[in-house]
C-alpha cells in the first residue's frame, strides 16, 4: 500500500500509550487515555474520530503545542526517529518543530498572522531556522508559493492573508508546513472549512507533495470520504482511545469494531435513498465521566456483561490490524 | 387550491446587497448579487433540496423565504398570494406557516433562556396558537416529539450536546404546526453519528406532520438522502434542477458534474474506477459575476457563445426529444449527460 514501500525497521513516529488530561475547575477531563499509533516515512495515517475523541489533542501533544496548563501529558512516549520527544528540553523541541515536524491547521485565517504579509511569514521560516538573508528568504517564499499552485506568486508575495480566498490560504498553510521539508506533517482537518470542489484540489496537492518529498503524513479528520481517498492506514479514535487500526481497504470492507461499523453505516451515500440511515444510539461520553469497561458499551449493539466491567485491550485482529473490542471476531465475521 | 398546486411558488427572486462608499454622503458603487433571479416551486409534502458551495446564495434564499430578508425584486407566492408585499398582521399570519431551523445550534439558541422558554417563544408571538395555560404541556409534547426528555424543560442550552440542541431548534420550528420548514444546513455542524439521528428525525417528522421542507445544504449526500427534488445553485443562479435521480444519476450541467465528482466517497474501492473532474480556480465574486454563463470561467466546455449569451434554465434543446431522466432543466448551452456517481 505504501508506495515504494519497504517498511522501515523503525517507524518515523511511534506514539506509545500516550495519556493527556485537562485539569479544569469542573474536574479532570481525560482527553487521551492510552493512544498508540505509528507512521512510517512516505505513509499516510488517517486518524478518524468525532469531536471530543482526542484526535487533535494527541496531535498537539506530538507537536508540543498543548496548552499547558490546563493540559498535561501524564504518561506514554512519543518516539520520533527513536528519540522520545517528551524527554527533550523546550529549546530542542522547538528546533525539531518546523524543521522536522510540521502542522497544518483547519482554519488558515486564524492560523496565519493577519498583520504580516504571507511572504514575510513564509520567509520567517527560513530566516529563523536556516539563517537566510531577507532577500534569499523572499525568493524562497515565492518559489514555495509557486510550488503549491498560487497563481502570480511573485506579485502576491506581499499580500496579506485576508486578500486570499479560503482555498489559497490553505495552500499558503501547506507551503509554510513544507518550507523546511519536514519528515512528518500533521494535517488537522485541513479541508473541513473548504467547499467540495476546492477541497478536492487541496487534498490532491497534499497527496502529491507527500509523494514528492516522501514525507509521513498524519491526516486528522472526521470525514470518512476524505479518508477513503487518501489514507494508507486508519486509526479510529473514540473517547480518547484508538479503538481500531487497519489498512484502509480492509477497514471499509470489514470493520473489526462496532463503533467503526456504526460510523460507516450512518454516512449517507450519493446513491438513491432506500431506507432510514443507521444511527448509533446515544451520545459520546463526557470526558470527565468515562464509562468503566469498554467506553463504547453504552452505545454498542453487541454489549454484554464483560464489556461493562473489563476494559478491552487492543487485540491483534489480523496482520496489521488491531481492535479494542472483546468481540472483534464476531464483529469482523458479521461484516463479511 | 388543487392538491397538486405548489405551496410555494417562487418567481425571479432577486436579492442585491448594495455596496456603498463614503461616510457622510453614501453613494452606491455596486451590488453583491447574492441571489440573481431564481424560480422554483415547492409542492405539499415534498422536500426540495438546494445545494451549492459557499457564496452561491442558498442561505439568502432561505432568509427571504421566512421573511428575514426583503427581496430586491421578484415574487414569493404562498397559497396564491405574494408574501413579499405583505406587512403587519397579514405577514405575521403567513410567517406562522413558514418556520426556519438554523445551522448552528450553538448560536441560534439564547443561552439565557430555558428550553421551555425557547420552544414556547413562538406561542408568545402567536398567542392564538395555544392558550396560555396550555403552553407548558404543549412544549413538553414538542420535546417528546423530537426525542428529548420532557423533564428537561427548565434546563439551559449549554447543558445539552450539539445534536440535542439541534433537536431543540427543530422543536421550536414545529411549535406553531407550520406547513413549511426551511432548514438551512441543519446537520452540518453535527458529528457523523449524531447527524444520522437528526436526519432520521427530520424524515420522521415530515411524515408525521405532513410537512414540506426546503432543505439547504452543501453536503450532497445528505441532500440526496432527504430530497425529492434538487436545485443546484452557482453564484446566485439555479443551474440545474430535477428529481434526485435526474440530478445525481443523470446530471447534464458541467458544474453539477464537477460538484458530484468531487464529493469524497466513503469507499476506497471507488477511488480506482471513479472519474474526478477537478475545477480550476475559485468562485468569482458575486459583486462582479462573469457575463453570459456564470460558470464559464471555470468550465472546460466554455466557448465564445457562453460569454455572450446567458443560458436559460430549461430542458436543453439537445435533450428535448430524450425520454429518459436526462431530460430535465439545465442552464447550459452544451448540456450533455455524464454519469459521475459510481453505482453502489
Amino acid at each position: 500500500m505504501t508506495e515504494g514501500g519497504v517498511p522501515p525497521a523503525q517507524p518515523l513516529l511511534d506514539v506509545r500509550d500516550l495519556r493527556v488530561e485537562f485539569r479544569t475547575r469542573d474536574g479532570v477531563a481525560k482527553a487521551v487515555n492510552g493512544v498508540s499509533y505509528t507512521v512510517a516515512a512516505g505513509q499516510t495515517l488517517a486518524v478518524l474520530g468525532e469531536s471530543g475523541s482526542g484526535k487533535s489533542v494527541t496531535a498537539q501533544a506530538v507537536m508540543g503545542i498543548l496548552d499547558s496548563p490546563p493540559g498535561f501529558v501524564t504518561g506514554g512516549q512519543i518516539l520520533f526517529r527513536g528519540r522520545d520527544l517528551l524527554t527533550l528540553g523546550r529549546e530542542e523541541r522547538r528546533r525539531i518543530r518546523g524543521a522536522q515536524l510540521a502542522m497544518i491547521f483547519q482554519d488558515a485565517l486564524s492560523a496565519l498572522n493577519p498583520v504580516l504579509s504571507v511572504g514575510t511569514q513564509l520567509g520567517e521560516m527560513f530566516r529563523v531556522h536556516t539563517g537566510a538573508s531577507r532577500k534569499d528568504a523572499r525568493a524562497r517564499a515565492v518559489a514555495l508559493m509557486e510550488r503549491v499552485g498560487i497563481p502570480a506568486a511573485r506579485q502576491r508575495v506581499g499580500d496579506y492573508p485576508h486578500q486570499f480566498s479560503g482555498g489559497m490560504r490553505q495552500r499558503i498553510m501547506i507551503a509554510m508546513a513544507l518550507a523546511l521539508e519536514p519528515a512528518l506533517i500533521i494535517a488537522d482537518e485541513p479541508t473541513t472549512a473548504l467547499d467540495v470542489t476546492v477541497q478536492a484540489q487541496v487534498m490532491d496537492l497534499l497527496a502529491e507533495l507527500r509523494r514528492e518529498y516522501r514525507m509521513g503524513l498524519i491526516l486528522i479528520t472526521h470525514d470518512l470520504g476524505v479518508v477513503a481517498d487518501v489514507a494508507d492506514t486508519i486509526a479510529v479514535m473514540y473517547a480518547g482511545r484508538v479503538v481500531e487500526t487497519a489498512p484502509v481497504h480492509q477497514l471499509y470492507k470489514a470493520p473489526a469494531h462496532p463503533y467503526t461499523r456504526g460510523l460507516l453505516e450512518s454516512v449517507p451515500r450519493l446513491g438513491p435513498k432506500d431506507r432510514p440511515l443507521y444511527a448509533i444510539k446515544g451520545l459520546p461520553p463526557s470526558l470527565t465521566a468515562i464509562p468503566p469497561g469498554c467506553t463504547f458499551h453504552p452505545r454498542c449493539p453487541l454489549a454484554r456483561d464483560l464489556c461493562r466491567t473489563d476494559r478491552p485491550p487492543l487485540y491483534e485482529a489480523g496482520p496489521e490490524r488491531t481492535s479494542a473490542c472483546h468481540f472483534w471476531k464476531e464483529t469482523l465475521d458479521g461484516a463479511r | 387550491m388543487a392538491p397538486d398546486d405548489p405551496l410555494l411558488d417562487v418567481r425571479d427572486l432577486v436579492k442585491h446587497f448594495p455596496l456603498t462608499r463614503g461616510v457622510l454622503v453614501r453613494k452606491q458603487v455596486g451590488a453583491v448579487k447574492a441571489v440573481d433571479g431564481i424560480s422554483f416551486a415547492l409542492r405539499p409534502g415534498e422536500t426540495l433540496g438546494i445545494v451549492g458551495e459557499s457564496g452561491c446564495g442558498k442561505s439568502t434564499v432561505a432568509r427571504m423565504l421566512v421573511g428575514l430578508e426583503r427581496p430586491t425584486s421578484g415574487r414569493i407566492g404562498y397559497r396564491g398570494q405574494d408574501i413579499t408585499r405583505l406587512s403587519g398582521r397579514a405577514l405575521k399570519a403567513v410567517r406562522r406557516n413558514i418556520q426556519m431551523v438554523f445551522q448552528d445550534p450553538y448560536t441560534s439558541l439564547n443561552p439565557r433562556m430555558t428550553v421551555g422558554d425557547i420552544v414556547g417563544e413562538p406561542f408568545a408571538i402567536h398567542p392564538e396558537a395555544a392558550p396560555k395555560g396550555d403552553r407548558r404541556r404543549r412544549v413538553q409534547e414538542l420535546l417528546e416529539v423530537v426525542g428529548l426528555n420532557p423533564e428537561f424543560i427548565n434546563r439551559y442550552p449549554h447543558q445539552f450536546s450539539g445534536g440535542q440542541r439541534q433537536r431543540i431548534g427543530i422543536a421550536r420550528g414545529l411549535a406553531l404546526r407550520p406547513e413549511i420548514i426551511v432548514a438551512d444546513e441543519p446537520v452540518s455542524a453535527l458529528d457523523v453519528s449524531v447527524q444520522a439521528q437528526v436526519v432520521n428525525l427530520l424524515a420522521r417528522l415530515q411524515g408525521e406532520f405532513g410537512l414540506s421542507y426546503v432543505f439547504i445544504a452543501h453536503d450532497l449526500s445528505v441532500v440526496r438522502h432527504l430530497s425529492d427534488r434538487v436545485a443546484v445553485m452557482y453564484l446566485g443562479k439555479i443551474v440545474e434542477t430535477g428529481t434526485g435521480e435526474q440530478i445525481y444519476d443523470h446530471p447534464t450541467h458541467p458544474y453539477t458534474q464537477a460538484l458530484l465528482s468531487a464529493v469524497p466517497v466513503p469507499d476506497p474501492e471507488a477511488r480506482a474506477h471513479r472519474e474526478r473532474i477537478l475545477l480550476s480556480g475559485d468562485v468569482p465574486s458575486p459583486a462582479d459575476p462573469p457575463s453570459g454563463c456564470r460558470f464559464r470561467t471555470r468550465c472546460w466546455k466554455a466557448r465564445e457563445l457562453c460569454a455572450r449569451v446567458e443560458p436559460p434554465l430549461a430542458v436543453p434543446d439537445v435533450l428535448r426529444d430524450a425520454t429518459g431522466p436526462a431530460r430535465h432543466a439545465s442552464a447550459c448551452h452544451f448540456a450533455e449527460e455524464r454519469r459521475v456517481v459510481p453505482n453502489t
